[in-house]
């Protein structure tokens, strides 16, 4: 079991450090110094201040420790990613890029759980009760068509189907933002929460209705294979209630290649629905990183993207601490290798 | 070629996404003879027009015809997923044979560098890529270019475990033992018995090129002046096209993508039972 742990920690750092990494090596590839190209922009058009525009550049300067050698330049940067010093955005300097990033991730990270736990625990449920032999077959015939197609797309194409017909068209649900406009963001009173969870309707639906018809269709998969093993024969032979096989014998065996999937979706899912944040107008940490790439935000960028790799691996580590303890084969194997 | 049929046959999916995928290669292809490559373009149709006599399919807010869009763009997007979906599963092949079958330091180094690069989201990765060579053009090729940085792994990966599993059946050791070397094995005896799975790669490696290069455009990074489909989409958002009601704006270009994926991984689903014989039928 420790040397799991040990290993898994390891691999969590590999992975932030890669990101961190890329993120520095990448826009010394290009040699060019966007902010000062930016700041230039902004002086010109937005009438930026000259002396904010200075310690913006000053700031980016220092950060990157654009004067000193290349290695000292690199240990200084990891050293304020780990501090989670990321600097200004740009166009909301005196807003820090983590400021903003906790004030918009604040908005998204309630929805998602949700509907990520959502997604998964109905998926499953849904796809173990599609594959059990006595799931009856029409039921199979007409759902499995637009899960695959529902399965296949991006998660902003859902959105775009569901924000024109559900909320233009039929007028069921509020066509985008986080929280109604007249409200004030205040997570202690009820009327904002119901204002928010209103506002959360069609995000969720989104992330269900792709991810939990993916989930459903490899649960499915996988439960046809359970239902062909020896102890789901003998549980049958020996005359178990069906709902005791059901959800004993057949949906804990099949259950288990679904939770590594989890850990390896994660990934696409935040990310997916990052991207459908936009089409929903939804000013969470998505429509941040929209905002940021259109306005060449580098900080903001940067820092977006380095949080959300982080929170995904992080994320990920936890789920492989948990996965010994539902499938006690998983420490057996590190313990020997 | 019965044996084609048959294969069909047991395997509608495979079929049916066939049929979906060139359909959609001959809508681009046939249209191409008819419609002008300029009314893809801006400035080229009165604006919003529903779909009617003059154009077929209407028009967008930029004043382009949506039928040109939809067969230059099919193309265009088609074009990224192949280039993506190309390079990654050639670098794929290399790295999975080379680290599967001759396995020592090299594959260690391999299968732990893809550990960790397939658990760093490769879109926020894309994300990075793109913004910093924003400063160059982004046409289709350098987009698929850029999306091939991060369709490699997947594919090497799965690779390297087929070519594990195969390393120790009889037929290679029959090989080895008939006296032919390691690169002769490898392209004799393990190439032609995983063309199968190269092929189901090859369509899943296009369809993550297709996904990455779409999220990519529907958040405005890549050419905003080509009539890619994700770029389609993202001038769908920026218009608000919901919000005056231009449902064919929305709808098709969200129906040939939506053909498109589903053909991708209808073809990979279909091509599971030969791919990996272990799952083969009980007959």
């Amino acid at each position: 079991m420790r040397k799991y742990v040990i290993r898994r920690v390891f691999f969590l750092f590999m992975v932030i450090w890669t990101a961190a990494s890329i993120n520095f090596i990448l826009p010394h590839l290009t040699g060019r110094d966007p902010v000062k190209e930016m700041m230039g922009q902004r002086i010109a058009s937005q009438g930026l201040k000259q002396e904010d525009a200075m310690i913006l550049i000053n700031q980016y300067h220092s950060m990157l420790g654009l004067d000193k050698p290349l290695v000292q330049q690199y240990f200084t940067y990891i050293g304020n990613c780990l501090r989670l010093n990321f600097g200004y955005s740009i166009p909301n300097y005196p807003r820090t890029v983590m400021n903003m990033i906790i004030s918009r991730g604040r908005l998204s990270l309630p929805f998602l759980a949700v509907a990520i736990f959502i997604a998964f625990v109905g998926g499953v449920l849904l796809g173990a009760f599609m594959g059990w032999n006595k799931c009856p077959h029409w039921l199979n015939n007409l759902l499995v068509p637009p899960m695959l197609a529902f399965a296949s797309v991006p998660q902003f194409l859902v959105a775009l189907i569901l924000i024109y017909f559900v909320a233009f068209r039929w007028r069921l649900a509020p066509m985008g933002g986080a929280f109604p406009r007249t409200m004030v963001e205040d997570w202690s009173s009820v009327k904002f929460l119901l204002g928010y969870a209103k506002h959360a309707v069609l995000p969720i639906l989104t992330v269900v209705l792709v991810e939990a018809s993916g989930w459903a269709l490899s649960m499915r998969a996988m439960m046809v294979t359970v239902e062909g093993e020896d102890y789901a024969t003998f549980a049958e032979a020996r005359g178990l209630k069906s709902g005791r096989i059901f959800f004993r014998y057949l949906v804990r065996n099949a259950l288990l290649p679904s939770l590594t999937g989890l850990a390896l979706r994660l990934g696409f899912i935040i990310t997916g629905a990052a991207v459908a944040e936009n089409y929903f107008n939804y000013n969470g940490i998505g429509q941040t990183l929209g905002a940021a790439i259109g306005n060449f935000d580098y900080f903001l960028l940067y820092g977006i993207v380095i949080i959300m790799v982080m929170s995904i691996a992080l994320a990920t580590f936890v789920m492989d601490l948990i996965y010994p303890l539902l499938d006690p084969r998983i420490t057996y194997r590190a313990q020997r290798g | 070629m019965k044996g084609f049929w048959d294969y069909v046959k047991r395997n509608p999916s495979f079929g049916i996404g066939l049929m979906i995928l060139i359909g959609l290669l001959l809508f681009s292809g046939a249209g191409r003879l008819f419609v002008d490559k300029k009314l893809a373009y801006e400035q080229t149709a009165s604006l919003n027009v529903p779909p009617g006599k003059a154009h077929p399919f209407g028009t967008d807010s930029l004043g382009r015809d949506l039928l040109a869009i939809m067969i230059y763009g099919t193309g265009m997007t088609l074009q990224i997923g192949a280039i993506a979906g190309g390079i990654g599963l050639g670098v794929g092949i290399v790295l999975g044979f080379v680290a599967g079958y001759y396995g020592g330091l090299f594959d260690t180094i391999v299968t732990s560098v893809i550990d960790v690069y397939m658990t760093v989201p490769s879109f926020l990765v894309l994300i990075l890529i793109a913004t910093t060579f924003s400063h160059v053009t982004l046409g289709v090729t350098e987009m698929g270019l850029i999306v091939a940085f991060v369709s490699w792994a997947g594919s090497a990966r799965s690779i390297r475990a087929q070519v594990l599993t195969m390393r120790e059946r009889p037929f290679v050791m029959m090989a080895k033992l008939s006296g032919m070397g390691s690169f002769e094995i490898v392209m004799k005896e393990l190439v032609p018995n995983l063309l199968p799975f190269l092929v189901m790669s090859l369509s899943q490696a296009v369809y993550g090129g297709i996904m990455s290069s779409l999220g990519l455009e529907a958040l405005g990074i890549g050419s905003r002046r080509q009539p890619t489909m994700g770029m389609t989409l993202f001038y769908v958002n920026y218009y608000s096209a919901f919000l005056l009601g231009l449902w064919w704006w929305i709808l098709e270009p969200v129906a040939v993508i939506a053909l498109t994926l589903t053909s991708l991984v209808l073809i990979s689903m279909g091509l599971d039972e030969i791919a990996n014989p272990r799952r083969r039928r009980k007959v």
